[in-house]
């Protein structure tokens, strides 16, 4: 296998190449259809509506708050010994991260799953600093042993079916090549085990960050989210500046709806929730905790109250799990750290309309995201506000905006609009179509490559409707 | 999730918005529609200057030009009749953002008083008609494919299915993976073809998988896009609107 | 500017104007209204469905049970605190075992190696547990420290039946968590796992791959 790279600008490249793949597509049809039917049976026995109700209640009431607790959580974080970084953008982010790793001349550092690492590119930044940085996640670390990313926000490696783990294993790790999920498992467990012994820090990210408390909650199966805060004698967790909470009694609900829409999982297997680093009188815990709070465009999205609802997502991978899209093509197509239907709206705010032109048109509206989101984000109508800022009809509030206006485009719905709002027009094109249906073209370009084209009728709606109406004793016209 | 609607007894008029796609392109189903209705003893009132909802420039972004052809129907529904389109698409279009268009303007009101009338055609059959039928068909198998708009933006994914049910000879079956988009998604069809090709190709094969010849729909973008690709595979699968459906077999 | 201070000034000064916060009703995670019998079969149900093993032991014979089960899964090396009564206890009972006690109470750097290497088993108490999810929760200390539950492949568990709540939200309301929070808490419910294959699930993957909760009973267990 070969590196490959993705970047949201060959979208339509990129699926091509998805869709004639038929492992790929196979791989993400079996995961999903797993997904989504785990997620509707662990749901069963709730009351859902309501649970999600308070789940956006929660978040938006955070968002309310958010300046002021973000201030309230780095007071609570400092009086409880964790050091609060902040940062504007994702250099900055990966600059604070390496000068504390030097300021411990770490050389190994070993990572829990942080979307919002990857979103830094840390890694990349850490290497060429000379600062080995090594995923624990399994599914992080088989991406990255695959020099991939991954392509999927809560299992980095769905696209990757056994045999391809077993032989990535079996190259990279000379392991026997097996079949044995088992023995995969148990060999990337010693194989890992070592590392987090001898890693200098260990990096995290934050699912929710308590700012009553100064609490970071981390949700999360394996265990290695615990070794990664745990072993190494520092830690660092990065996140984004909306993860923040306002109370402890807000996480539950959250928890909650997080395993469940993001694995249909009732509960994880752990909920690591750090107040602190090792105190005086214990025996392990890291000595130093950091907390470094990231914006990167977020405290853009939270200017425009419609964009601002994009800032309540839980990262729980739901949308895309529900995306008859993100299921046909897979997480890499996008070639942006968040696929899927969260990826297209938050991605252009952090990349640019130019670069992810592509992303808000790759979807047909459906609403399974929407429908299936556990804080009730509205991301179908967030994909139109973006088209509309696409092609210059929005506010101008998301970077690139306008960048697809084209002077053809406009003209053809200012077309339509003329149309659509001088009736007799109207009447008198719909009725030209069916009597003209031989000159038209069979082929309507994309539509057709795969379809039959539509016949338009050789008496539209409205005529059909007056004949109708003279035709009924009683039938009074009426225009 | 549209909140639970409360529905008003049977009237004596509608109004009836036919939407383009069936102006131009599935005229009869909007005439069965129609016909349902009279049939009911409704009085079915289509305004003639009736033209596009505006949704297909709404989801491409064109949101001054979308609001401009919506103003246009606004002005098409003076008495406080119920407006019924058979389609989930556009009268979701019409419940849901014809408001959210027109917040803050001087037509807020209308636009929101206008959507409170909008009823999806299946919808209005079930639940203001309480509809009976008496099937006057051949037993047959038949597949249904509710729109995505009927199901998530309108909340009406039980009413097609309730009016086949009401059909003595008709065996409804359910192809895998029901509530899944077909790929139409208006121009998304268009932008993203080879992607919307791979959704209609399996929603094609999932029907074909019943074993039904005969599928219904309650959106003509839906049935446009599905027995397209039948079609164009000479598949015999064969499509329909619901509204002629269920006109066919009672007429 | 700081890039904390200009990150809350663009805060505050948002262009569409301040937000009003809502109000939560939380009556949907609490008032499960759960009998103890409903609350424990809940609790062993949830467990047990992700690999949990749940032992009933009467309080007063269950270093009884406690040493059955590191004969069963032969145990030779386990890891405990020494204040803690549960770990007091064990030590007592254990004593003349052949299991090897090894203390938990001491800094790391010390057995680091030791602790990955060798030690088969940790025992810590728990400090109640949640019926609706199979949760057990813990508050790491310096007599049962943070490791203590995670890096041995088998951790075993001590719970008092009468300590289980039913919901996560009863319980973070019930114990004052937001008056005080340890360095570290924890909930923890079966043994570590993963789906990263395949979404084939897989035990053990870095945590523990056995978790066995010893539930105590103040009464006969029949």
């Amino acid at each position: 296998m070969s590196v490959e790279t993705f970047t949201p600008r060959e979208f339509h490249r990129q699926a091509h190449d998805a869709l004639g793949n038929p492992q790929i597509r196979a791989n993400f049809r079996k995961a999903m259809d797993g997904l989504m039917s785990k997620r509707s049976d662990v749901f069963s026995d709730w009351d859902l509506e309501t649970l999600r109700e308070l789940g956006a209640n929660i978040r938006l009431r955070a968002l309310a708050r958010l300046p002021d607790l973000l201030e309230q959580l780095e007071a609570n974080c400092q009086a409880n010994g964790i050091r609060v970084h902040w940062a504007e953008n994702g250099d900055e982010a990966c600059r604070i991260v390496r000068e504390i790793c030097q300021s411990h001349d770490a050389t190994s550092v070993i990572k829990g799953k942080s979307m919002v690492s990857e979103e830094m590119h840390l890694n990349a930044h850490l290497e060429k600093a000379g600062i080995e940085a090594l995923e624990s996640d399994l599914g992080e670390y088989l991406v990255q042993l695959n020099e991939q990313t991954p392509s999927h926000i809560i299992m980095p490696a769905i696209h990757l079916n056994t045999d391809e783990i077993s032989e990535i294993l079996h190259d990279k790790t000379g392991t026997e090549r097996s079949r044995d999920v088992d023995y995969m498992t148990a060999a990337a467990r010693s194989q890992l085990r070592e590392r987090f012994m001898a890693a200098d820090v260990g990096i995290s990210g934050v699912n929710f960050a308590v700012a009553e408390t100064g609490t970071l909650c981390l949700v999360e199966n394996e265990g290695n989210g615990r070794m990664t805060t745990t072993v190494p004698p520092v830690h660092i967790a990065v996140t984004g500046i909306e993860k923040v909470v306002e109370h402890l009694r807000d996480v539950p609900p959250l928890y909650a709806l997080l395993t469940r829409s993001a694995t249909g999982q009732h509960v994880t297997t752990y909920f690591n929730m750090i107040s602190g680093p090792r105190q005086p009188d214990e025996h392990d815990g890291p000595e130093e905790v950091h907390l470094v709070l990231v914006d990167s465009g977020r405290s853009a999205i939270y200017q425009d109250d419609e964009l601002l609802d994009t800032l309540r997502c839980i990262r729980c991978g739901a949308c895309m799990n529900h995306c008859p899209v993100y299921t046909r093509v897979g997480g890499h197509t996008y070639g942006t750290t968040y696929p899927g239907p969260i990826g297209s709206i938050l991605m252009p705010h952090m990349m640019g309309l130019e670069e992810t032109r592509d992303l808000p048109t790759a979807s047909s509206l459906c609403g399974a995201c929407g429908e299936v989101c556990p804080v009730k984000i509205p991301i179908p109508d967030l994909l139109v506000r973006l088209r509309r800022e696409s092609v210059g009809e929005g506010r101008g509030n998301v970077p690139g905006a306008g960048i697809k206006r084209s002077m053809k485009e406009v003209a053809a719905w200012k077309g339509f609009q003329w149309l659509a709002t001088h009736p007799r027009a109207w009447r008198g094109s719909t009725a030209l179509a069916g009597k003209l249906e031989a000159l038209l073209p069979t082929r309507l370009g994309p539509w057709t490559e795969y379809r039959s084209a539509p016949k338009p009728a050789k008496t539209s709606l409205h005529a059909l409707v007056k004949r109708h109406q003279t035709r009924k004793p009683d039938g009074e016209e009426r225009s | 999730m549209t909140p639970v609607k409360c529905y008003p007894a049977k009237p004596e008029r509608v109004y009836f918005f036919g939407t383009c796609l069936i102006d131009l392109f599935y005229p009869e189903a909007g005439l069965d529609g129609i016909r349902l209705l009279e049939r009911e003893g409704i009085e079915v009132v289509f305004p003639a200057d009736q033209t596009c909802c505006g949704q297909p420039a709404y989801t491409s972004g064109y949101q001054d030009e979308a609001r401009a052809v919506a103003a246009a129907q606004l002005a098409l529904f003076p008495e406080p009749w119920p407006i019924v389109v058979p389609s989930g698409s556009c009268g979701g279009m019409m419940r849901t953002h014809y408001p959210q268009l027109f917040a803050g303007s001087d037509r807020e009101d209308q636009a929101n008083e206008v959507a409170g009338r909008v009823f999806e055609l299946t919808e209005f059959l079930v639940h203001v008609c309480h509809l009976q039928l008496v099937d006057r068909g051949e037993p047959e198998t038949v597949a249904m494919h509710t729109s995505c708009s009927a199901r998530r933006e309108m909340g009406l994914a039980e009413t097609g299915p309730a009016l086949l049910a009401k059909l003595g000879q008709v065996t409804l079956v359910e192809q895998a993976r029901a509530s899944e988009c077909c790929g139409f998604g208006g121009t998304f069809a268009v932008r993203h073809p080879e992607v919307s090709a791979a959704m209609v190709e399996d929603k094609t094969q999932a029907i074909e998988a019943t074993g039904a010849e005969h599928f219904v729909t309650s959106d003509c973008g839906c049935l446009m896009n599905i027995a397209g690709r039948f079609e164009h595979q000479k598949k015999a699968v064969t499509g329909e609107h619901i509204a002629s459906y269920l006109w066919r077999r009672t007429s | 500017m700081s890039a904390r201070d200009a990150i809350l000034k663009r805060l505050r000064e948002r262009a569409d104007g301040p937000l009003s916060a809502p109000e939560s009703d939380f009556s949907v995670v609490t008032n499960r209204g759960w009998s103890p019998a409903e609350r424990l079969a809940r609790f062993e149900r949830w467990i047990t469905s992700v690999h949990g093993e749940v032992i009933h032991t009467a309080q007063a014979d269950w270093t009884q049970a406690l040493a059955k089960v590191l004969a069963d899964k032969g145990v030779r090396r386990l890891g405990l605190g020494r204040e803690h009564p549960v770990a007091a206890e064990a030590r007592a009972a254990l004593a003349d075992a052949e299991v090897e006690l090894v203390d938990a109470d001491r800094d790391i750097e010390g057995w680091q190696r030791e602790q990955f290497d060798s030690l088969e088993a940790g025992l810590t108490s728990t400090r109640g547990a949640i019926a609706e999810t199979g949760s057990l929760w813990l508050w790491p200390t310096p007599d049962e420290p943070r490791r203590l539950s995670l890096v041995p492949p088998i951790h075993i568990a001590v719970l008092d039946a009468e300590t289980l709540e039913d919901t996560f939200f009863d319980v973070v309301e019930a114990h004052g968590w937001a008056g005080g929070m340890p360095t570290n808490a924890l909930l923890i419910s079966g043994p570590s796992k993963t789906a990263d294959i395949e979404q084939t699930l897989a035990y053990g993957v870095h945590g523990p791959r056995e978790l066995v909760v010893l539930v105590r009973h103040a009464e006969e267990v029949e």
